[in-house]
């Protein structure tokens, strides 16, 4: 299934989800990052296949194929995400 | 210590928006919550979608606890008086246990 992570320090990583434990460690396969910019969206290929550390997750959301499909990333525009801050 | 786990669990169907550490605010419908307080939402919307599009094509997700600044519930949905009442109770039983 393909999810779409947000990590503390506030990178986006879209990926499929091979795996996951109780501390949210998480494995995906075939991600990539999509840097966005207010002036516009890029994606990079980061690994084949990442392991992110669970302390370091904040979101995982379910991506729904058929919407990110209609989108062209290339044409968004965004905000930088922060950090997150305790 | 399951008091604000219970709490939530009354909430379970509800919409509310849980506002993260990172300035992301997200609504939805409260799916599940557990031991850690992570947060699973469906249909959510990101509020100020314009200034975060990163969340678009995603409609159910799941909430780190540890990331969680607020969440905002609606007023009504709470019963303020029993929520006081029982949070008393469970720090008295916690002084009384040191």
């Amino acid at each position: 299934q393909i999810v779409n992570i947000i990590t503390n320090d506030g990178r986006n990583i879209v990926g499929v989800l091979k795996g996951y434990d109780q501390c949210i460690n998480i494995i995906l396969e075939d991600c990539h990052e999509r840097v966005f910019s207010p002036d516009a969206g890029v994606e990079q290929v980061v690994l084949g296949l990442y392991i992110i550390r669970g302390d370091n997750v904040s979101v995982i959301g379910e991506v729904d194929e058929d919407e990110d499909i209609k989108t062209d990333y290339s044409k968004v525009t965004g905000d930088v995400l922060k950090p997150v801050v305790h | 210590r399951m008091h604000f786990l219970s709490f939530f669990k009354t909430l379970i169907g509800k919409q509310i928006i849980v506002e993260l550490k990172n300035d992301l605010a997200l609504q939805g419908t409260l799916h599940s919550v557990d031991q850690y307080l992570n947060i699973k939402l469906n249909d959510m919307k990101v509020i100020d979608p314009t200034k975060y599009p990163h969340l678009n094509a995603v409609k159910n997700c799941f909430i780190r606890g540890s990331v969680v600044r607020y969440v905002q519930l609606p007023a009504k949905d709470v019963d303020t008086q029993l929520l006081q009442d029982s949070t008393r109770r469970a720090l008295k039983s916690g002084e009384k246990l040191r």
